[in-house]
Order: structure tokens, then sequence, then C-alpha cells
């Protein structure tokens, strides 16, 4: 049947092809990624790219919800894209169904060195021998905060890199949110007679998008459960996941504690179409957590002054989430060859460093950072918090990748839902979820 | 035997008789007539319906080939607590949905009926059904927004508490099926307006001369006589409101934790999410199975191909 599709579907692609009039002589190959501020360094990659190798590259940018749904109906009906940016939640399962091309024997054949690249970032795109992907950039996530109300509170700017964290009290991060909390009658969180249900300003939210942060928690949960020594699992590709491990019960009951309980933090079930990072660039909390890749959007939704810091150190370290991503090739395409040049040429300095420049994202590759670095400080942003913390030796750990990825998210959403929305306490309701997520694996 | 061979010849002319009437010029022509919706349906209703029942039986992620597992699927569902929690989130969004919608709506064609002929009060009571379900429940959740949403703002100003409309498991599905209420009683509203128009005038001179009130008319004329467009309503409205995909696709995406996870979402999370297209198919035949019998229970109770004024 699939077959009989891909037949049918490159059919039809060959006859729209021959009707369309050819300008040139030149291959064509389409490029998918979902991110709108990147597209206009990729595009400047593949003018870059044409005239070298007279290859065209059309760059097709598509919205993250519409992304994964076309790509793999794209590969049923045999009109995905050449090549498509990919995500480590998301090519495993590529990678299972044979719809990815292993490149390694092209790496080898072309001597692509692969020892550029910031960490263990090349590592998180191989599989037993296998390689789905160049490494082209890399996230890490730290605090955001508002200049002014930092200022108004008597708070320091040098005091925001050399915050602590435990889930016992909360340590000097705990201290500051209930400083930078307001309520109706101008009292802050630390004073006597401080009403939560009038709070008008909140000292932080660690929702910033209006998930609770499900499964990897990236920018909402996992830096404050790794720091109190808790561990996804036992590296890329395991079969088992430590969710019921007390340590990130602890770490996500005072989460969940700081807002329900103490009100320093706006509610769960309150973040619905106004979502965290758009309370915060409305000010009405006066920190937020988010991934360098946001620093963008940051920048140009805030009316006033917006200040980077490294995390809170916790019990084990300071700890954030090291995530990034590559390239892959769609096996049914009929310029495989020209799409590896492309990504090659991708995954290479020479292309990093044009995206390096536009500021929007940290690359892969140590030297082009620092054009990232220089383009955001242009643009009056110190962002060096993110890169420090890359760079930090124990300081980053990697996104949890193993299989059945999107089953595992809707457990454990509905599991941190319940725990943000003060159903159930964190223990007994991690308890309940963490053994359906290892069922998954047998 | 002689009994036999008669109910032979009986069959066999009966057999002819169709023959003969298929064969008829006349049906010929009416045949060609619905050929047309004929193709439309066997190719986007008939073979999709019968590719899904297949698929319901193989186990398929998209990418690789299916494979044949017969009744599987469906035994999986009868265990599975999601899919009977969705089923039961349908059930109360239908409850929720319909009496309401359908009670406003006989209200809206009855007043638009005995009061006024104007165009502009029957357009306006139109225009929710004319946005687009994706904006209605867009519009929607800004308007109840806890922190910049007009209704909150409105309410705490009369000294009520605000409310999370989407955010609490108690609140979003009542909330999805008022977003559905005023998007739809406007047809409702509509169709019974419609209906209302074939009822015979004289038969309310009548009951005006008999010294009839409002309300005696209402009940022994008006609505016995709507009964076939009564019919037609809740069969399509209940039908379309077991499908309740879009709204919840864009307010809440199911959550909070399961509250607004009804089936047809839940299918759709199995094959485009999990890319467990013969699961999905399962359930998406279940779900057929279940709207055919209150479609078929409905038409039965109603006696919807009579009507009282014949």
């Amino acid at each position: 049947m699939k077959k009989r599709f891909v037949a049918l579907g490159s059919a039809v692609l060959a006859l729209t092809v021959a009707l369309i009039p050819s300008q040139a002589q030149s291959v064509s190959i389409d490029y998918w990624l979902w991110d709108t501020s990147q597209e206009p360094a990729y595009k400047a990659c593949a003018t870059n790219f044409e005239k070298q190798n007279g290859i065209k590259v059309n760059v097709i940018q598509k919205g993250w919800d519409n992304y994964w749904t076309g790509i793999t109906t794209g590969m049923v009906a045999g009109n995905a894209p050449d090549i498509f940016a990919n995500h480590l939640a998301k090519y495993p399962e590529y990678a299972l169904n044979k719809q990815i091309v292993d490149i390694a024997p092209w790496i080898a054949e072309d001597k692509v060195a692969t020892n550029i690249y910031t960490g263990d970032l090349f590592k998180l795109w191989g599989r037993a021998g296998k390689q789905y992907g160049l490494p082209k950039d890399w996230d890490t996530v730290a605090i955001i905060y508002n200049k002014k109300m930092l200022k108004d509170a008597g708070i320091s700017e040098a005091s925001m890199n050399s915050l602590t964290w435990n889930p016992k009290n909360g340590g000097s991060f705990e201290r500051l949110i209930q400083r930078l909390t307001v309520d109706g009658s101008g009292k802050r969180g630390n004073e006597a007679g401080f009403d939560k249900n009038t709070a008008k300003q909140w000292g932080w939210t660690s929702l910033n998008g209006n998930s609770s942060g499900g499964a990897y928690g990236q920018t909402e949960w996992s830096h404050f459960a790794v720091s109190n020594g808790f561990k996804f699992n036992d590296g890329p590709w395991s079969t088992k996941y430590y969710y019921d491990d007390p340590k990130l019960a602890e770490s996500l009951q005072w989460q969940a504690d700081i807002s329900l309980k103490k009100g320093y933090s706006p509610l769960f079930k309150d973040i619905k179409a106004t979502r965290g990072d758009t309370l915060f660039t409305s000010s009405k909390v006066a920190m937020i957590f988010d991934g360098s890749w946001m620093i963008g959007s940051y920048k140009a939704n805030s009316k006033f002054d917006i200040g980077f810091a490294q995390l809170p150190v916790g019990p084990k370290g300071r700890k954030t989430m090291f995530n990034g991503l590559a390239d892959s090739i769609w096996v049914g395409s009929k310029k495989q060859k020209e799409a590896w040049q492309w990504l090659k040429y991708m995954g290479s300095a020479a292309c990093q460093d044009v995206v390096g420049g536009f500021g929007v994202v940290f690359p892969a590759i140590p030297s082009a950072v620092n054009k990232a670095l220089a383009a955001f400080k242009a643009k009056g942003a110190d962002v060096s918090a993110f890169t420090k913390q890359a760079l930090a030796k124990d300081t980053t750990f990697l996104f949890p990748i193993t299989d059945n990825s999107s089953e595992i998210s809707a457990i454990m959403e509905k599991a941190t839902d319940k725990i943000f929305l003060g159903q159930s306490d964190a223990a007994s309701t991690l308890t309940e979820a963490a053994p359906k997520v290892n069922a998954l694996f047998k | 035997m002689k009994q036999a061979a008669a109910i032979k010849v009986r069959t066999t002319l009966q057999r002819k008789a169709w023959w003969r009437a298929f064969l008829n010029r006349e049906a010929i022509t009416a045949y060609l007539f619905i050929l047309p919706a004929m193709l439309g349906f066997a190719v986007f209703y008939l073979y999709p319906t019968l590719r899904g029942l297949q698929i319901s039986t193989t186990d398929w992620n998209l990418l690789s080939d299916p494979d044949f597992v017969g009744l599987e699927n469906y035994q999986t569902m009868f265990q599975d607590p999601v899919f009977w929690n969705a089923l039961r989130v349908s059930g109360i969004y239908v409850l929720l949905n319909i009496p309401v919608q359908t009670i406003v709506g006989l209200f809206l064609a009855v007043a638009m009926d005995r009061l006024t002929r104007s165009m502009l009060v029957r357009a306006a009571l139109i225009v929710p059904y004319l946005i687009s379900n994706v904006i209605a429940a867009m519009v929607w959740l800004w308007l109840l927004d806890p922190f910049l949403g007009i209704v909150n703002s409105a309410l705490t100003t009369l000294g009520f508490s605000y409310q999370s409309f989407f955010g609490t498991p108690e609140l979003a599905l009542p909330t999805i099926a008022g977003v559905n209420i005023w998007r739809h009683m406007g047809l409702t509203a509509l169709l019974f307006y419609a209906g209302l128009q074939g009822i015979p005038r004289s038969v309310y001179e009548a009951a005006m001369i008999d010294g009839s009130d409002e309300i005696t008319t209402f009940w022994r004329i008006t609505l016995p006589l709507l009964r076939p467009v009564t019919v037609f309503v809740l069969v399509t409205s209940i039908v379309g409101s077991f499908q309740i995909f879009d709204t919840i696709a864009v307010a809440t995406g199911g959550g909070p934790v399961d509250a607004t996870r009804a089936l047809v979402f839940y299918i759709y999370d199995n094959a485009f999410k999990f890319f467990k297209m013969g699961y999905a198919s399962a359930m998406a035949i279940t779900l057929f199975a279940i709207l055919i019998f209150f479609s078929i229970v409905q038409l039965r109770l109603f006696r919807a191909d009579q009507s009282d004024l014949s």
C-alpha cells in the first residue's frame, strides 16, 4: 500500500516538476525548518551555498505544531522535504522506521571532521554506529529578569549570578522571589500582612509557555530536579526512566507550592491564552527561566530593560539542559547526494559563522558562538549567562533521548498538570506515572 | 412441493420486476442524477470507511508496513482507561451541549417567527456559525482569559471572584460546551425557523379562534408539527457534537489532565502523535458504530419519515 502511495506521490511530483518551466539546469532541493527567527540566517547560507555548488536550496518554514505531521504524512505520501531540521525528541522514531539516512558512511568517505562541535552534541545524533545528522546549534536555559523590578526591590544585578536553591527552604532564590512579589496593597512577599490572593506582581514563574513541563521540563523543571540529584535515565537510548525518584518529587513539590501555597508565582490554571512569557513581557512577573532560542523574542517584546543571569546553584551544583538541533535527510529523497552537500555545509564553519552573525541562536561550532555573542551584544543583550553555563564543567546535562517520546510526553504531561493544579501531591502522582512510562519499553 | 415452486416463481418474478424497474428509462435517468453524489459518497465516505475498518485490524505506524493483528486493537481499547474516559468526556459534552443548544435555538426561532421578519436579526443570529471554529475558540480563549479577559474583568468588577474557565478540570468542558452552544444556536434557530414557515398559518388562526393562548399553541401545534425538523436538528447536531475536536485542540489540547480529552481528540492523539493508525482506526470505527446506533434510535423514536400535517 505504502509503496503504491510513494509511487503515486512521486508520479504527481514528477508531473508537477515537468509542468513548471525550468529556468536553469540547476538542481534544487527542499529544506524545512520550524523556527521563523532562523529562516533569514539559513536563507543567507543557502545563497552562499548555491554560489559554491550550483545547488539551489528552497528554505521553507512551517510552524512547530504542523511541522511534524507534515514531515510524517509527507513521508507516507512521497513528498516530504529532501532534508529537514530535526529534533532529539523526534528523530529516534524516524531512524527506527528507516525514514532518515544514516550519514556515517558519507562522513567517512568525505573525511568530515566531527570533533569540531561543542561538547557531546555530535554524539546525541548517533545510535549504534549510525549517524543521523551533524549538529548545527545548541541551547541552554538561564534566568531572564526585569531590571526595573529588581531595582525597585533594592536587589543588585551582580547578586543574580550567585543565587542558591534547595527544595527545603528554596535558598536565596526563594527569598528573592518573595521580595519581588507585590500584593494589591503594595506589600512585598517577605513583609507582614502580605496577601497572596491580591498579588499584582509575582516574583517568578517556572512556566514560560502554558504547559506544566511534561516529560522533559526543559525550561520548566529539569534544572531544579537535576541540581537536586535527579537523573532522567542512564544516558542515551536507555529503556528505563527514574520518574519515581523522590528527588524529582521533592523539587516539583517545591515548585508547585511556590504558586499554590505561597503565592509568589502565578497559578498554572490561569496561564492559558496569556502565557508565562506574556506575563513577563507585560510586567506581571519579575523573573522567568527560558531557553536561549527565546532571547530575541524577549528582547523584542519587552518594553523595559531585561537582563540575563545563570541559573541558581542547587544541592548538586548548577544544572541546565543542553539540547541541540541537527538536520536529517529523508530516505525517499531523489537528491540525497545534493542534500548531503547542503547538510555538510550547514554543519561547517562557513555556514555557522553566518548563522552566528544573525544573533538568533548559538551555533554548534565554538568559533561561530563568538560571532553570535558579538551579534547579541550589538543588539544590546549580554547573553553570556547561556554560554558560560554551556562551557562550565558539569553544568549541563543532555536531553534524555530515548524511544517512545510522544507517549512518554502524554503520560508525564498529565502528571505535571496534576501536580501544578494541586490535584495530588508530587510523590504519589509520580509513583503512579513512572511504571506507565517504563511499561512502554516492554 | 407445489408451494415451494410457487415461492420460487414469485421470487424470480419479483427479481424480474426489480430488474425491469431498474432498467426503466425513468429509473435510469434518476440513477444518472444520483450518480455524481454516489460517486462522491463512494470515494470520500464509503472507501475511507472500509479502509478504516481494514486498518483497524492492523498494527501500523504509517512509516513501516502494516502487520495484521486481528481484533487486538479492539481488545486494547476495552482495557484502555483513557479510551473509557474519552468516551465519558464525549458523552458529558453531548449532554451539556445538545439540550441547551436545541432549546435556545427553538426559543429564538419561535420568538423570531412571532415577533419579527427582520432579515437583519436572522443574519445576526447566524453570524457566530459563519466564524471558523478555530477563530471562535481563539476569541473566547482571550475573552475568558484570567489576566486580560473582558469576562473576568466584568466578574471582578461586579464583586465575583475571577474564573479560570479553560484552566480547571471542572470548568474546562462546560466552557467548551458553552462556546459551541454560542456558535451553533443561531444555525439551530434558523433551521427551526425554516421549519416553522412550513406550518400553515390557517392552523394558527384556527387555534386563535378556539381561544388557545401562546403557550398552549406552542405545545399543541408548533412542537408536534415541527417534529421532522426537530429530528433533523437533533440527529445532525448530536453527530456533530460527538465529533467535537477543533475547539478542544485550540483551547485546551485535551487538558487539564484528561478533562477535555474527548474521543475524537484521543483518536487524533493516537493517529498523529503516537502514529498508532490501527488503534486510532479501531476507536474511529467504534465511534462510527455508536453514532449509527444513536441516529437509528432517534429516527425510530421520532418517526422521522412521517409528518402530522398529512
